[in-house]
């Protein structure tokens, strides 16, 4: 429902990066999402195409990794992926985990092209 | 050329929030967000909530909605600083507008404030407004299994309430089950019924809020010496 503003904060990102390099090509910006984070990805992959079209990021590629819910065990530090909301570690069975990761809304890197510097 | 960004996506957002939380603690205010559904009684919790407190408590409100001013309109009988923010069809409070209404207002610590975000289960997860805690409400004519279904909340709220239980003679709701799933999700979620018509579980609920009160106010005096 907000994955509009959340590819407009992404677009802006970049737009600024694009002002401090005004000779780089973008081809493409990598976000992670968690499961957590309440976006989804086929919504935001949806907006920041509509919201690039006809601009001159239209050809960048948004590459989505998604991460799941992860959990550390608070017994035996085990880390562990969260299935059908099991936060029990699956190692020695201590209830009590912390969350480590699922609420990721990141973005992780820009890959662009730069004219080489010819003498 | 692959280069590194590692930064959040709404990182401005954040940069906002963080400076609403120093804002908060310089002052000594206590700011609670309320998050849930349209419908779950977000409004009628504030207004016993305000009709609880001896006159004179230093307390605000800043309430969204997506058009009109209807809440703020029944919040501000109680005699209290409130404001309205319309959003105009964005789905979410954030920190900018926050702050914003927040500095129209002129309220300054200490005391409380109250923020009513929108009615909506996902979006208002993900925008910090710096924020001490997020309450989220759930109704008993919703279903038990919304903490499944809107897993982001419920892990990020400190506070899950159940409104509303002046109906429980006449729903099928099961309490018990609502907090079970409420609690695979995070299972330190802090848990409180209540029904704001009668006013059973008040009691409990103005003791969480002043021993939350209370926390925040030793953290700024600790976060001072």
């Amino acid at each position: 429902m907000h994955e509009v503003g959340i590819a407009s904060s992404i677009i802006e990102s970049i737009e600024a990066e694009a002002r401090r390099r005004p000779d780089a090509q973008f081809t493409a910006v990598g976000v992670r999402i968690g499961e957590l984070s309440n976006v989804d990805r086929d919504a935001l992959a949806f907006a920041f195409e509509a919201l690039t079209l006809k601009t001159p990021l239209e050809h960048l590629r948004l590459e989505i990794e998604w991460c799941p819910r992860r959990q550390k065990c608070l017994a035996c530090g085990e880390e562990f992926v969260v299935k059908d909301w099991e936060l029990t570690c699956p190692k020695c069975g201590e209830a009590r985990s912390t969350c480590i990761g699922g609420t990721e809304l990141d973005i992780a890197y820009l890959e662009l092209e730069e004219p080489c510097e010819k003498s | 050329m692959r280069e590194v960004v590692e930064k959040k996506v709404l990182s401005e957002n954040d940069r906002l929030a963080a400076e609403l939380r120093q804002r908060y603690r310089e002052q000594n205010i206590l700011c609670v967000n309320f998050i849930s559904s349209p419908g779950s009684g977000k409004t009628a919790l504030l207004e016993k909530t305000l009709g609880s407190f001896a006159p004179g408590t230093p307390v605000a409100v800043l309430t969204g909605d997506l058009q009109t001013d209807n809440d703020a309109r029944r919040l501000m009988r109680y005699g209290y600083p409130v404001r309205q923010i319309v959003t105009g069809g964005t789905c979410h409070l954030d920190a900018r507008m926050v702050e914003r209404h927040l500095n129209e207002l002129g309220f300054r610590g200490p005391g409380l404030l109250l923020v009513e975000n929108v009615g909506n289960l996902v979006c208002p997860s993900s925008y910090d407004l710096g924020e001490a805690a997020k309450i989220v409400l759930l109704s008993v004519t919703e279903g038990e299994d919304k903490p499944l279904k809107y897993p982001g909340i419920f892990h990020r709220a400190s506070l899950m309430i159940l409104t509303k239980t002046d109906l429980l003679p006449h729903v099928e709701f099961d309490p018990k089950l609502a907090l079970e799933n409420a609690r695979k999700i995070h299972p330190e979620i802090d848990y409180l019924a209540l029904s704001s018509k009668t006013g059973e579980g008040f009691d409990q609920w103005l003791a969480w809020l002043a021993a939350l009160q209370q926390k925040t106010r030793q953290e700024a005096t600790a976060a001072i010496s």
